[in-house]
């Protein structure tokens, strides 16, 4: 056995020494590298160093997402010998978006990140990215949050016959903690049990139940489904490469509260997902529920001793850049057969700082004339203004609705560029 | 490319080559750095052992069958040389609890030197999965020796067609779980330098899965050649799918008998096939051109990974031994709806899988059917056993087509 130990360490070092002779100097004055190695590194940074960065570099000749715009290889390698406090490294980050070279609707970022930290350690590739998904957003921009829904215009009053459902949601993540990406399960298992033993001390109409997705009954998963509050294991391959489904459903559940109108998930994309939503358009009510319970929830962390990951700059810290700031995506389920078969729908769209969606999420196309119209941005608006924009423009668009369907034009109602 | 010093480092008889080494400042620089990610080196961990220990309660794996939390506990702090862990090696595991029509490894190996590393745990699983092989006291046989194998041609009314696919790994770089992309592509630039020096018969091409135009594409599929990005999870979720289609293909001869794959779920896949039932022919070309190939990689100062304890290593611990997989696409129209059909198989030791491959059911009455064995018998032996096998299925097939009654073999000795 320890012959065999012995030749296992030669059969390293014969590996070293064959790179030695086939590459440029050996990396001898290299620091010496954190022994940090956490679970999912599928990239054993230090023996990657041995290699050049030229012979690590990612093929992205076929790739179209924001990550490969801006890595270049001095970028790559500048930051390759990086890495976080938890030993989230280059490789890392991108796995993601070199596995996935394009989405069809649109354009991913194909980045994440593994903590905190890494919005730090790789600012030279994540501030371009950052700056480039949310239009323009510097370096040295604050990010304004505002939860007070006293601060929201109207909004309670978008017609129901159009208005299907109303939905804000956005993500927190919990300080001191891996994302998941990388975190291990014993992590994974803490951000569970700190956010449940939060989640119920919640009273009022805010009182509800955890469902831990590896304990549920067939019964509970049932209904679960038929409220259409389940989530599964991811399918995305934008979110399997990137390490985010380890260990299903370990650490994974849904609380909801018992009149069904705020709902968080955790431990999937991020460590909670936060959801208010109802059927019809009082997004008022909605968005009220929202900053609520997002307060009392911050609230009850903070007695604790622990807090979620925010910044002047950034806003609250997610695991994908694009949900950065807010996080926040307000939106609605509006039926505009009309409009949206109408030239000048992406164009309006755009000059009212919305997206359209299919109804069955991001991945989705519309079914019948039914979307999903959301808030574009996250960064670089506070919460308030960003519903507002989603409350202000979607009743545009269904005043437009309206006109097209008795046969009259919409040119006059079209909006200038928010 | 590695001169003649590396060529002296990489006899397999390595014992004293620190000796030889010495105080060179070249290897000094190298031994002086890496003393801090060693075999078994330690990694730092926040959580204890318990709390990190995963929820196997509603696996059936060979994994989960065999860690324990104590063993866990045990090896969670360790790493190999190159920095894989435990938790890398387990992961597939983990994930996925649980195969319907047959009882998964549940593990992976990142690097030759996991199944030194992770032995407390590899050994068990190797131990369930090979019928209980003992890897700490036994010894596997290699034999490439094809001229041994008789009564090698099946009757072709039956078999549609024989295959002989096997794997190798080139010592010294990572496995596909977690290789790097630079050490991928070296694994590339390797084996095809090889392959390009193979000659007669067995001269080919190599199409590279990220430049191949779409012509090439269409007649690999028409071929039934091309593989593809691997979509079962059983795969992707230890990571070998990373970085797709980088630094893959597909390498085969032009009379297309002989096909290499490279980097898909090993370094290299070893596939010799023709249509009809002339297995004999087949596996000759597989020994001819194995070793042909490893003589090529040897010129320039590589191996494969072997030991004498587990035989070839390679990325799945069900793959240690010869890695081999004889078979052939046999028609068994009666026999197979015979109950005894599968008490037969396991007698004499073959298994059946649908024409698609492992994870598919059989279409019609056409089956695949294989060597259940990897490790502790020789190449010979196994293709041996699939002959027999395959020819006393036949047997029964014809019997049974009169209308006479079958018997059950008696088990072969293991």
């Amino acid at each position: 056995m320890n012959a065999f130990k012995w030749r296992a360490n030669i059969g390293g070092a014969l590996h070293d020494q064959k790179i030695g002779i086939l590459l440029s100097s050996p990396r001898i004055d290299q620091p010496r590298q954190q022994e940090s190695a956490m679970p999912f590194g599928n990239t054993h940074n230090t023996l990657k160093m041995k290699f050049s960065a030229s012979e690590e570099y990612p093929d992205l000749s076929k790739h179209n997402n924001h990550m490969a715009k801006v890595l270049t290889p001095a970028l790559y390698e500048r930051l390759r010998s990086k890495e976080t406090p938890s030993g989230f490294t280059l490789d890392d980050v991108i796995q993601t978006g070199v596995d996935n070279p394009g989405h069809p609707y649109i354009m991913t970022v194909g980045i994440v990140a593994g903590d905190e930290e890494t919005y730090e350690v790789f600012k030279e590739l994540l501030d371009p990215v950052i700056e480039d998904r949310h239009g323009g957003y510097k370096p040295t921009d604050k990010h304004k949050t505002d939860l007070n829904p006293a601060n929201l215009k109207g909004g309670d009053d978008l017609d129901p016959k159009y208005v299907l459902s109303s939905r804000v949601r956005t993500g927190r993540s919990i300080r001191g903690f891996c994302l998941p990406p990388h975190c291990s399960r014993g992590e994974r298992r803490a951000v569970e049990k700190m956010s449940v033993e939060a989640l119920d001390s919640l009273s009022g109409d805010l009182k509800g139940k955890y469902y831990a997705l590896k304990n549920m009954t067939d019964a509970e998963q049932q209904q679960l489904i038929d409220d259409h509050f389940l989530f599964d294991k991811p399918v995305s391959p934008l979110l399997l490469a990137s390490g985010m489904a380890r260990d299903w459903p370990d650490g994974r559940g849904i609380w909801h509260n018992d009149t069904k109108t705020f709902l968080v998930w955790v431990n999937e994309e991020d460590h909670l997902r936060v959801i208010s939503m109802q059927n019809g358009g009082n997004m008022k009510e909605v968005f009220n529920r929202f900053c609520t319970g997002l307060t009392k929830i911050e609230t009850l962390f903070k007695e604790k001793g622990t807090e979620f990951m925010w910044n002047e700059h950034l806003g609250y810290v997610l695991t994908c850049p694009s949900n950065l700031g807010t996080g926040l995506r307000a939106g609605v389920h509006v039926k505009i057969p009309n409009m949206s078969k109408h030239p000048k729908f992406e164009e309006v769209l755009k000059r009212l700082r919305l997206q359209k969606r299919g109804t069955g999420g991001v991945d989705t196309a519309a079914v019948g004339g039914t979307f999903d119209i959301s808030n574009a941005d996250r960064l670089g608006f506070s919460e308030v203004e960003l519903v507002q924009m989603v409350v202000d423009g979607v009743k545009l668009l269904v005043e437009m609705e309206k006109k097209l369907e008795k046969g009259q034009g919409i040119d006059d109602l079209i909006p200038a560029q928010k | 490319m590695a001169n003649n010093f590396a060529r002296l480092l990489t006899s397999k008889r390595n014992v004293g080559i620190l000796s030889l080494v010495g105080a060179g400042s070249l290897t000094a620089g190298f031994l002086f750095n890496r003393e801090h990610v060693t075999a078994g080196a330690n990694v730092r961990r926040v959580y204890p052992a318990s709390a990190e220990y995963p929820d196997l309660r509603k696996h059936n794996n060979c994994m989960a069958s065999h860690l324990t939390p104590a063993i866990y506990a045990k090896l969670v702090d360790k790493a190999t040389p190159n920095g894989y862990t435990l938790d890398q090696a387990i992961q597939t595991g983990v994930d996925n609890p649980g195969h319907p029509f047959i009882k998964t490894v549940g593990m992976v190996a990142g690097d030759e030197e996991s199944y030194e590393v992770f032995a407390e745990l590899l050994n068990p699983v190797i131990k369930e999965r090979h019928n209980g092989y003992d890897a700490d006291t036994m010894t596997h046989p290699t034999d490439l020796d094809s001229r041994k194998l008789t009564s090698g041609q099946f009757d072709e009314r039956y078999v549609l067609s024989s295959r002989v696919r096997t794997g190798r790994s080139i010592r010294g770089l990572s496995l596909p779980p977690a290789c790097t992309r630079a050490e991928r592509r070296e694994v590339e630039r390797v084996v095809v330098d090889a392959l390009a020096g193979l000659k007669g018969d067995l001269a080919g091409k190599y199409y590279s899965l990220v430049s191949m135009t779409e012509e090439e594409q269409q007649q690999l599929i028409d071929d039934h050649f091309l593989f593809d990005k691997p979509v079962s999870p059983l795969l992707t979720c230890s990571g070998m799918a990373r970085d797709w289609p980088d630094a893959r293909g597909i390498w085969h001869n032009n009379t297309k008998t002989f096909l290499i794959w490279i980097n898909e779920e090993d370094h290299t896949r070893v596939i010799s096939m023709e249509k009809g039932g002339n297995m004999k022919r087949v596996f000759d070309r597989f020994c001819s051109g194995l070793k042909e190939v490893e003589r090529l990689i040897q010129e320039k100062g590589w191996e494969f990974m072997w030991n004498e304890r587990l035989g070839y290593i390679l990325t799945c611990p069900s793959n240690l031994g010869t890695g081999l997989r004889a078979g052939v696409h046999v028609k068994l129209p009666r026999l197979s709806k015979d109950p005894r059909f599968s008490k037969i198989l396991d007698n004499l030791r073959l298994q059946k899988r649908g024409t698609g491959g492992v994870d598919t059911a059989a279409v019609g009455s056409t089956f695949d059917i294989s060597n259940l064995d990897r490790l502790g018998q020789s190449e010979v032996q196994l293709v041996q056993t699939v002959v027999d096998g395959v020819n006393y299925l036949i047997d029964c097939e014809k019997k049974l087509e009169k209308g006479q009654d079958i018997k059950i073999p008696p088990p072969l000795k293991k």
